[in-house]
């Protein structure tokens, strides 16, 4: 079973939809109990981080999340998900996140030329950096969909893909049993349904 | 680098494709899950579904198709369509549409896209504005291109993005139904005036005025159409290969 988090931010139907797409039984829950029985995490998210991070750490869910990342279960942070999982960001004033991997986030504002809008919003490519069980069935150059103006700044060797808006964006993420992906894997068409269902073939 | 968007549009009334379309391989031509599941199979990057019935009973088998098709369908979904209150973004969200596109509703009352946007984000909330020249400036039009507001639309639109609105779909009602291409002009004077990603609309009869629009517009960022896909004037397969053969970036 595959536990998507759920602690009251965005929509989670397209999401478990597309697990359902691929075979696998995932449930929307915000019982910790669910998250140390599944198999798998997904901490999904849209919006703001700061409001989205006390939606967290308030849930009484932070700490269940925290011990499943020690126990080594794999975890899948997507979009304002995987922000979450670094040190801290920067979008409007300075949070904590789940400090999971080192790192923090900023405005793509700061690296993107002033032409490029913001949000990034559409399709575009990945280019692999660190390999990554995830991209298992996936290929360089493959199109995801992306929804931001935030990105993940930290130590390349946490970073597995990026993508070129302008500059090279931290597309996803790992350092061992956490995952990030920051465009939508659920609205990906065939390219994101794989990467989901790597995600579920990783090893715990 | 980022691509320009191939967007299908679909009108549904009591659950099913207004104007039926014709496709080999397609058992219900009239069904909206069917439909959107043969054009994100075929290339299409995301999928406008536009709700155009009036009754109650209506919006019910609206909402129970939009789930249907996110169950299904895994590219990014706007609705349109009788949406003016958080509600009706409410209501649409829940069933796995991914963005909301408001018109009359957002003239009628000033309070929706700032609320909306703060709710769900602004990445969430579309303006989409059917406008038309009248004595010499761009007026907004409201209910389904029938009404004419008063307002001019290139200081609205920019209102409704200042306000929060993520996106913006121009609809030309002068060149809507015409194929004979885009409305370039309006469309520049509406990317000129503002900095989130706009959708063209209305106009599109062949694959070259894509060309064009693209071409001459670089600032636009998805092209949409109906009828044109619908009858298979246009496979969005085709477009995107002479789109790639132009230099224009495309999901392939």
């Amino acid at each position: 079973m595959i536990a998507i988090v759920n602690y009251g931010v965005g929509n989670l139907f397209s999401l478990q939809s597309s697990f359902s797409a691929i075979g696998k039984d995932a449930v929307i829950t915000s019982d910790p109990e669910d998250l140390k029985d599944a198999e798998r995490i997904i901490l999904p998210g849209v919006g703001a981080f700061e409001d989205a991070a006390k939606k967290l750490f308030s849930s009484g869910l932070a700490q269940p999340l925290f011990n499943e990342a020690h126990n080594g279960k794999p975890i899948l942070g997507i979009c304002l998900g995987m922000q979450l999982l670094f040190t801290k960001s920067y979008e409007f004033g300075e949070h904590d996140g789940l400090n999971l991997i080192p790192g923090e986030v900023r405005a793509i504002r700061e690296v993107i030329p002033e032409c490029l809008k913001i949000p990034q919003m559409g399709w575009n490519s990945l280019k692999f950096t660190n390999k990554s069980g995830i991209y298992s069935h996936t290929h360089e150059g493959d199109y995801v969909y992306f929804v931001h103006s935030y990105a993940a700044f930290c130590p390349p060797e946490y970073i597995t893909a990026t993508t070129n808006y302008g500059a090279d964006l931290t597309a996803s993420v790992q350092n061992g049993n956490i995952y990030g992906v920051q465009y939508h894997p659920e609205k990906s068409g065939n390219v994101g349904l794989d990467i989901l269902r790597s995600f579920c073939e990783v090893r715990a | 680098m980022i691509t320009k968007r191939i967007i299908p549009c679909l009108d549904v009334k009591d659950g099913r494709v207004v104007k039926g379309v014709n496709f080999k391989g397609l058992n219900d031509v009239n069904s909206p899950v069917e439909l959107a599941k043969f054009y994100s199979d075929n290339g299409a990057d995301e999928l406008v579904f536009y709700d155009i019935t009036a009754s109650s009973d209506g919006r019910k088998i609206f909402t129970d198709i939009l789930r249907e098709t996110a169950r299904n369908v895994f590219i990014p979904l706007t609705v349109g369509g009788g949406i003016s209150s958080v509600n009706d973004f409410e209501r649409v969200l829940s069933c796995g549409a991914d963005k909301v596109s408001v018109n009359t509703g957002a003239i009628r009352n000033p309070g929706l896209i700032p609320e909306a946007a703060r709710l769900y984000g602004s990445q969430c909330v579309v303006i989409s504005a059917d406008v038309k020249r009248v004595d010499g400036e761009f007026r907004v039009f409201a209910r389904g291109g029938r009404d004419d507001t008063g307002i001019e639309a290139v200081g609205w639109i920019r209102r409704c993005v200042d306000e929060g609105a993520g996106e913006v779909v121009l609809n030309s009602i002068d060149t809507d139904g015409v194929k004979g291409g885009f409305d370039l002009d309006m469309l520049r004077a509406v990317c000129e005036a503002v900095s989130v990603p706009v959708i063209a609309s209305g106009g599109a009869g062949k694959i070259e005025d894509f060309i064009t629009l693209f071409h001459e517009i670089p600032k636009v960022d998805a092209g949409l159409a109906a009828s044109i896909f619908h009858f298979g004037e246009v496979a969005i397969r085709d477009l995107k290969a002479r789109m790639h053969d132009e230099n224009i970036p495309v999901r392939l």
